[in-house]
Order: C-alpha cells, then structure tokens, then sequence
C-alpha cells in the first residue's frame, strides 16, 4: 500500500525537513515552491507611500511517496521539524498512490522505493 | 569677429550632456522594476525609445522651435532647422563660451527626457503606435513651445522674469501634469485596486535612482552651461536637496512600520524633481528646506492619488509634478543675487514680487501642459486607441507588443 505525502511547509523549514527524513532512513523526496495561505491570510508589506497586502505567501511542498507502514514515522518527523508554534506552520494532505515505477531498472512497486540504508532496512536491524 | 569658446566649459557641457542622456536608461529602469514582470521590457522600450524618437526630432526641427528666433514669444523659427546654423561658434543669445551645436545638443538631451517621464503613468496597457504619436505630437506642440517660452530668447515666461534654472517647469511639472491628464484619459488597469501588482525587480529601481542622482549633476549644474561657482553651488544644492528629502521619506515610511527600500529611493528622486528650478539661485541651507517639504507633499499626493482611485501608475505626478511645482514656487522664496547675481530675489530675500512670477509660471505650466495633453489623448483615443486588447494587457507588453520575454 503506497502512501504520498504533500507537505505543504515554510521556505526556512526545508532544510530541517529534509534532514528529518533523511535521519529515519527517508531518502527519495522532491520539492518546490508553491504560494498560498490557510487561516495565515496574509500579511502587509510596505510600498513607496504606505501599505499594500500580500495573501499568497511563498511555501515550500515536499512531497514523498512511502511505504503505508512508513507514514506514521514520516509524518511525525515532518510534523516535529517544520514546528514553530506561529500560524502559517503549514498542512500535511496524505493521499494513495496507484504505483511506483524506477525508470532505470523498471522495478514496480515497494522494491523502486528501496534504496540501501533506508527506512525499511533500518527497521529490519 | 569669432568668439573664443572656453575649453574648460566646453569639456564640462560635453560630460554634462552625456550624463543627462544617461538618466533617459536610468529612469528607463527607475520604472522598470516597479512595474509587473511580464511588461518589464516593455516599459524600457517607452523610454529608451526617446533617444531614438526626440534624437531625430530634435535636430530636424524641435531645436529650432524650442530657441529659434522668437515669434511673439510663443514659439521659435525654423531658422535651425536640421541644425543648420547650429555650430561651433557659439551663440551669444544662450550661451557665450560653449559651441552652439553643443548648448543645442545638451538641451536635446532634456527634450528626450521629458516625455520619458510621462510613461510612467500609462505603462502596462498603453498601445505602442499610439503611445509614438503621442510622444511625437507632444514634443512639439507641448515641449518645444515651453522650452521656448521659459528658455528662449524671447519667450514670453523668460520676459517675465520667471526664475527656472534646470527645467522644474519645462521638465518635471510638465510631465506631471502630462501624466495625470493622460491617466484618466486612459484609464486603470485591468485588476486594479483588486489584483496585487507588486514591483518585479526593485534592486533595479534602486540602480535607475543611484544613475538619476549622478546624472541631476549634470542636468541641473550643467544648466549653468559654464564650470562656475554657480554650477558648483547646483551641483551642492542638488545633492542636499535629494538627501534631505530622501531623510524625510524614510522617515515617512518608518510610519507605516518599516521603512521600504523603495520609498527612500522615491524620496531622493523626489528631492531631486523639486530642487531643479531653484538649484542654481538657492542656498544648501535654502535646498535642505525644498527637499524637507517636497518629501511629504510628494508622500501624501500620493497616498491622495491611491484613496481616488486614479491608476496613474507610476506617480508622475506626486512626484515630479507636485515635488516641482512646489520647487519652482520656493525658488520665489528663497533665491538669492548673492548665490546667482543674474537671478533675483525671492521673498525670503525682501522681494515678494518673484513670488508672484513663480506662482504664475507654475499655474500656466499647469494648465497648459494638463490641458493639451488631455487633448491629445483624448483625440487620439477616439480615433486610434490608447489601450491594447484587454487580452493583450492580461498576457502583458512584452509578448503582445514586443513579442519578447524578459526573463525565460
């Protein structure tokens, strides 16, 4: 059962996410920059002669597909390295996903995830 | 009998005349990065095309309507037309030890300029072929006749005695004026007031300010159009002015909670605008006061521009229309014969009547700049269109009208 994992999270926070997920034995991830805002609204930036509101503020979403057993682990590293306590922390979406196909050895399913050291090796330890 | 020219002036005109086209690229990007990604080259091109557009107009015939022999003081002959007669000797009536051809070719470069200035207020919707005939149509019959009534021989405003060392009329209350007529004939733009229009590059703004204050040395100490004492003290006045005005913005700005790189780039450029007639008749102390005040008159019409509602862009008027009305009526006040002894008084000084002249100058400026303009553009609306398509503006100038992409 793969699971995918869009975390939708502040541009300072990549980093710390990454290691995160890198420490658990998560490697494959990818990334990019997205605007929007929750309950954050926005916030007020300041022009040549006053103010003026910005509501789509720049994010960052990681998204990672993993293994069902894997998520609660995932997500957890996630939710404790992306925390500030501020509004504007970010959303967590989980969804299935159909397949998982390598494109250099073609390998479908669990095996295209696995690399050496990775999370489910690590649980086999 | 030849006139010797003096080789010092001459080589101080020559760099001065190279600075002033300079400011024509620098305001060029002073508008550039304010404006929305996608229109970016766009609003280049509305300015850079000056050089091209006033480069050829000016020589075949704008000099000579501007400084030609007068003609009841509203407008010059055609006697310089293709700059004929416009030489190396040079011509006493306007300046005694410089070439003719190089006091026409510096002029030239505050005429290019000019209607850069007014783009400002129709970037990001206005039609390319309408905006040349505009350009055109307005170099003649608006710039080339002020330039003659406040600069040459003969012009009824100079007759007057009207004290406007660099252009705060010719130059910055008319294309003010020009811009805020030509914004509500135009209109807003698609989304405004709703839709966030934030600045794409302000890093290149700042750069457009940093070229603009180097190159004002050249437009207002080289109006003195001689290395005199009189051309150091524009240079001074000009300097103080644009910091203490940019002192002032930023203190503005600091009131709306931080204060933005972008405004305190705009309070220079204001300080700069409203000190260009005064320059070379005031003193420091009387430029820190022109800078003082210009920020907040400039700051707050354009927080009265926003709250109407009036899209004109990029705030030609607040700040180089109203920054400068208010320097051309405080060169009333404070000039001084004891900082320019073929300027006069103004009131500060114990004469109230320069006052009066200078108010005068401003409200005719005014009228007719704001008036011919609205003119043209509404001719020109009605018969070809000053607007792209709506889908054209939502695509954006650069792909609709140049068909080019700044940034891939």
């Amino acid at each position: 059962m793969l699971k995918k994992i869009e975390a939708i999270i502040r541009e300072d926070k990549v980093n710390d996410v990454r290691e995160a997920l890198n420490d658990i034995g998560i490697v494959g991830m990818n990334m990019f920059e997205v605007r929007g805002h929750g309950r954050q609204g926005g916030i007020q930036l300041v022009g040549r002669a006053g103010t003026y509101q910005v509501n789509m503020l720049p994010k960052i979403q990681i998204n990672v597909v993993l293994n069902k057993r894997n998520l609660d682990a995932a997500v957890e590293a996630i939710l404790k390295s992306a925390y500030t306590g501020e509004t504007g922390d970010g959303i967590i979406f989980v969804t299935p996903v159909e397949d998982v196909i390598r494109v250099r050895t073609r390998e479908r399913g669990p095996e295209a995830m696995m690399y050496p050291g990775d999370i489910d090796e690590k649980k086999k330890k | 009998m030849v006139a010797q020219i003096s080789a010092g002036d001459t080589a101080w005109i020559l760099v001065c005349c190279s600075l002033v086209l300079l400011m024509t690229p620098a305001l060029a990007f002073f508008y550039g990065g304010m404006v929305r990604r996608k229109n970016v080259l766009s609003t280049l091109t509305l300015s850079y095309i000056f050089m091209s557009l006033i480069g050829v107009q000016w020589v075949l015939y704008g000099y000579s309507l501007a400084f030609g022999s007068d003609i009841s003081g509203l407008i010059g002959g055609l006697n310089f037309l293709g700059f004929q007669g416009v030489g190396a000797q040079p011509n006493a009536a306007y300046a005694k030890t410089i070439p003719h051809e190089l006091f026409a070719s510096f002029q030239m470069m505050f005429a290019v300029i000019t209607p850069a200035l007014i783009t400002g207020a129709f970037v990001e919707r206005v039609k390319f072929k309408s905006f040349l005939l505009f350009s055109l149509l307005w170099a003649t019959l608006v710039y080339d006749p002020l330039a003659h009534w406040v600069w040459g021989q003969g012009g009824w405003l100079k007759e007057m005695g009207v004290l406007d060392f660099a252009g705060g009329t010719v130059v910055h209350i008319a294309a003010g004026f020009s811009a805020l007529a030509f914004a509500l004939v135009i209109g807003p733009r698609k989304g405004h007031g709703s839709v966030p229009m934030e600045p794409n590059n302000i890093p290149l703004t700042v750069l457009g300010t940093g070229l603009l204050w180097v190159g004002w040395f050249g437009f207002n100490a080289g109006s003195a159009l001689a290395a005199t004492g009189i051309a150091v003290n524009a240079l001074v006045t000009t300097n103080t002015s644009a910091a203490t005005a940019g002192l002032v913005w930023m203190l503005l700005s600091s009131l709306d909670g931080r204060a933005s790189t972008l405004g305190i780039a705009t309070g220079m450029v204001v300080g700069l605008a409203a000190v260009t007639p005064a320059c070379g008749y005031v003193t420091p102390l009387g430029a820190m006061a022109i800078g003082a005040v210009a920020a907040p008159l400039s700051y707050y019409a354009m927080r009265f521009r926003e709250r109407r509602k009036l899209d004109e862009s990029l705030d030609v008027w607040a700040c180089h229309g109203m920054a400068s009305s208010w320097g051309t009526i405080a060169t009333g006040l404070f000039a001084t014969v004891a900082v320019n002894a073929e300027g006069a008084n103004g009131l500060f000084f114990g004469n109230p009547g320069q006052l009066g002249i200078q108010i005068m100058a401003v409200i005719v400026t005014i009228v007719f700049s704001f008036g011919m303009t609205y003119v043209l553009a509404k001719v020109l609306n009605m018969s070809i269109g000053l607007r792209v398509s709506p889908m054209e503006e939502e695509v954006g100038l650069d792909i609709s009208s140049h068909g080019e992409r700044s940034y891939s």
